[in-house]
């Protein structure tokens, strides 16, 4: 490593003030930092020790806790691609598992990766460079939630500008990573959904590659189904029953039944199918203690209760559907565990973290269950929360205020 | 009325090389220095001394410009060998190179019974002159106590949880006369009660236990449990309008001192402690004391930081540096100013953190495991990101992130309804040590208090 050390000595002082590269100071040494974790030491005043944590581990453990669902999406994407073109009749873990599943997803979902990761690297460096501060380890995160929200269908080039328009107008524009108001890879969602919605909404969950798919196949995601069948008046537990796409024993029941989403072999965007895989990812965060479990509970409580609430009520086929069922159906895990969580945008004191959690599930059901244009609900719900968050916050605060204002003697 | 207080929140680090219950036969410093930097707010100090001058042990060697009453006098006897400055020409130390024998300035002395008749302004005036004011602290803001003030209530924490901390009851075991001397001159400074904060574990040194008259409070619970504003949040919070003093155990043994023997008597145990000393142990020396013949032939090895105090809050000073006034512990830890090969992602078990993030394995050594930790950084500064850790770390009901950002943002209200009174650098400084983000919090609290006291 002493070779690695001392090339990067020697270029060092071409980057620094009044080599030739200056301008590029703040790249070099985000290179030189990935490589080496620098040799600063504490100040003359001041603790004299640190924690051995930095930002660039924790945004680390956050990649990795979502490993699983990267994974699980890799693998998904073959497979729905397999039983799309017939080629598949059989469901089950050996089917799953599956090399040929493997390389089919990595094909799509890949590229995808490092789209994002180079568009939105490329748009940290320029700001860095133009705003003359270091280089945001907030995009590791980013980077790779952004390939998790998109179907795998989805155009390179709007990946790369949702993005590009996630990390500029979502982030950068408020100052960089532990600035901005809202969710960056929410923002860059939102983005494709409003802006592209034909390539984010209806039968894109399921890349197809130019093959057609077999009649039996819908390609549907469960939250459409529910939905067109509450329109249709009928049962929304006998709509969803009645989707099989010629797949025989999926992992459990019919194809829409809730262990088999709860597992997770169904279409949508590439990392949300599996409620299992998140909650893998969960526990990761909240025993690495990087995420909050205040807020993962409480997102999951606040689906379930408005659930419960809209089956008493009843007043519509999707009204009925089982509470439980909400919690396994779209990105409502995947957003409880990796968007609500994101500690700049959510609620920062404890309490507000139960209220805030709370809030995006019970929002999250509301949208999906009364909101007749969005099928779902979780993106809309995190970003409103987002907005909310320092208002729940701020009354939390006030009341600590009171409290230290009650013992005032003058 | 006693209070006994549990705390949850908190955090020791548990570093090794703590300091055994011994002395050793070091040799005593040649040199002392009064730096005034070690004193909060002493922004103009007026020298009363020059190079080539002698001076006895309480002789006053400078005062503040705008406290022109408290002096600030020599711990020794001896001739004042340089007056070091640094940018324009702000004193920095006046060294002293002592005597074989100290000799002292002599005040009035008392014993306990005589020292109740005499009143609170000739034991004002004797404490002013005879160079112990300063170890009264006042809250808000932690800085020297203003001599006209009356406090609410006088506080004492006679334990100590940071990082390699002396024990008090060990540095003060031969003056416990001294230390029933200096409460009874610090009551008459108070209506109200004087607290002696003690610790639940452990067993307590009949210097602290024998008090009488005063209010003994129990506190348990990790670092900063020690910490006399943490203890003063939960015994009567310091409210706007309050005014409190803080003493530390020593302050209140020199305060006995000097209206027992007459002298201010600057000699202490000070505790030479940290995974890079030898032999961590007590040594008997002064106030001041130039760390040079500490640590000589006492070093691990020689690329070492030597923290006068504890690693939390102490500062870094030279190998023939001195010790700061108010620190009775000389920390000495490896230097790390070495890169490290993908520092951020690799596993660590050795370095302790808080978290337990990727790769930081330190939470599973269990809470006996001693560290021997590095001044570097482990990683830059960032904004704030994580959220919710501060809160673990400081047992009061204040939020330390908005608080501080209050301070960033000059908001002077929002300071003061967040609680800036209730803390000084100290109490924060375990947030400092867990930051993911790297802020000086320590630094930006002063800030803050500054910001108050002249806004």
């Amino acid at each position: 490593m002493k070779f690695l050390e001392n090339i990067l000595e020697k270029q060092k002082p071409l980057f620094q003030k009044g080599g030739k590269f200056e301008k590029f100071y703040y790249l070099f040494e985000a290179g030189e930092t990935f490589l080496f974790s620098p040799a600063h030491t504490a100040g003359k005043k001041g603790v004299q020790v640190r924690d051995a944590i930095d930002l660039k581990r924790m945004m680390m453990t956050v990649v990795i806790a979502m490993i699983p669902c990267l994974i699980w999406g890799i693998f998904n994407v073959g497979y729905q691609h397999q039983i799309a073109t017939g080629s598949l009749t059989e469901g089950g873990f050996a089917a799953f598992f599956n090399w040929d599943n493997f390389l089919f997803g990595a094909r799509w979902v890949l590229p995808i990766v490092l789209v994002s990761y180079a568009a939105g690297g490329a748009v940290e460096a320029t700001v860095a460079v133009i705003r003359k501060h270091p280089i945001n380890e907030g995009f590791l995160v980013t980077g790779m939630l952004i390939p998790l929200i998109v179907p795998p269908t989805i155009p390179l080039w709007q990946v790369a500008l949702a993005t590009v328009f996630g990390v500029l107008i979502g982030k950068e524009v408020f100052g960089g990573t532990g600035m901005n108001i809202l969710n960056v890879a929410m923002t860059a969602r939102a983005f494709l959904y409003f802006a592209y919605p034909s390539q984010i909404s209806g039968e894109v969950w399921t890349q197809l590659a130019d093959k057609t798919p077999i009649d039996a196949y819908s390609g549907a995601t469960a939250l459409a189904v529910a939905y067109d069948s509450s329109i249709s008046g009928t049962s929304v537990q006998q709509g969803l029953s009645e989707v099989n796409n010629a797949l025989a024993a999926p992992f459990g029941g019919e194809f829409f039944s809730f262990q088999n989403m709860l597992i997770g072999g169904i279409p949508g965007s590439i990392g949300e199918t599996s409620t299992l895989m998140a909650l893998l990812g969960a526990l990761i965060l909240i025993g690495t203690g990087v995420g909050s479990w205040k807020i993962i509970f409480s997102v999951f409580a606040g689906a379930f209760a408005m659930g419960t609430i809209f089956n008493l009520a009843g007043a519509n086929e999707f009204m009925n559907v089982p509470a439980e069922y909400h919690l396994v159906m779209g990105g409502l895990a995947f957003g409880a565990v990796f968007m609500a969580t994101d500690p700049v945008s959510a609620a920062q004191t404890d309490v507000g973290k139960w209220i805030y959690g709370a809030l995006i599930g019970m929002l999250t059901v509301l949208i999906r269950v009364v909101n007749p244009a969005y099928p779902e609900g979780i993106m809309l719900a995190v970003l409103f929360m987002n907005v909310f968050a320092p208002l729940i916050d701020y009354y939390v605060v006030e009341s600590n205020k009171k409290r230290r204002l009650a013992r005032a003697t003058v | 009325m006693s209070k006994i207080v549990k705390l949850k929140k908190g955090f020791d680090i548990n570093l090794a090389g703590k300091a055994a219950k011994k002395i050793a036969n070091s040799p005593i410093s040649e040199t002392f220095a009064v730096k005034p930097t070690d004193f909060v707010g002493l922004e103009r100090p007026k020298l009363l001394v020059n190079e080539g001058d002698t001076v006895k042990a309480g002789t006053p060697i400078l005062y503040n410009k705008f406290q022109e009453n408290v002096m600030i006098c020599s711990p020794v006897s001896g001739e004042v060998i340089e007056v070091k400055r640094g940018d324009k020409r702000k004193v920095l130390e006046i060294k002293i190179l002592a005597d074989k024998e100290i000799e002292y300035e002599h005040f009035d002395s008392f014993n306990i019974s005589s020292v109740k008749n005499i009143s609170r302004q000739d034991a004002q005036k004797q404490m002013l002159n005879g160079g112990v004011w300063p170890h009264i602290i006042q809250r808000p803001y932690g800085v020297i106590a203003k001599e006209e003030d009356t406090p609410k209530a006088i506080y004492i924490s006679t334990f100590d949880t940071s990082p390699l901390a002396a024990d008090w009851g060990y540095a003060l075991k031969d003056d416990e006369e001294a230390f029933q001397m200096g409460i009874e001159v610090l009551r008459k400074f108070t209506q109200g009660p004087i607290h002696l904060n003690q610790n639940i574990n452990g067993e307590v040194s009949s210097v602290f236990s024998n008090v009488t008259e005063i209010q003994q409070n129990k506190f348990s619970g990790p670092h900063p449990a020690g910490n006399v504003g943490i203890q003063i949040h939960h015994i009567a919070p310091i409210a706007k309008g309050d005014l409190v003093w803080t003493v530390s155990p020593f302050g209140v043994a020199q305060i006995g001192k000097l209206f027992l023997n007459g002298v201010h008597d600057a000699s202490r145990l000070v505790a030479v402690a940290g995974s890079e000393v030898k032999d961590p142990q007590y040594h008997k020396t002064f106030t001041g004391a130039c760390v040079d013949r500490l640590i000589e032939d006492n070093l691990q090895q020689n690329h070492v930081r030597c923290i006068s105090g504890n690693v939390l809050t102490g500062e870094c000073i030279e190998k023939n540096g001195y010790l700061g006034f108010y620190d009775n512990l000389l920390s000495v830890i490896p230097e790390g100013d070495q890169q490290e090969f993908l520092g951020w992602l690799k596993p660590k078990k050795e370095v302790l953190s808080f978290h337990k993030a990727f790769g930081l394995m330190s939470f599973l050594n269990g809470k006996n495991k001693e560290y021997k930790l590095t001044s570097n950084t482990n990683g830059e500064p960032r904004a704030f990101v994580q959220t919710g850790v501060f809160e673990k770390v400081l047992p009061m009901d204040i939020y330390p992130v908005y608080l501080l950002k209050a301070i960033m943002a000059e908001d002077y209200d929002n300071m003061e309804a967040l609680g800036i009174f209730e803390v000084i650098e100290e109490d924060l400084a375990l947030c400092e040590y867990v930051d993911v983000s790297k802020h000086d919090v320590q630094r930006i609290v002063r800030d803050g208090i500054e910001l108050m006291q002249n806004g």
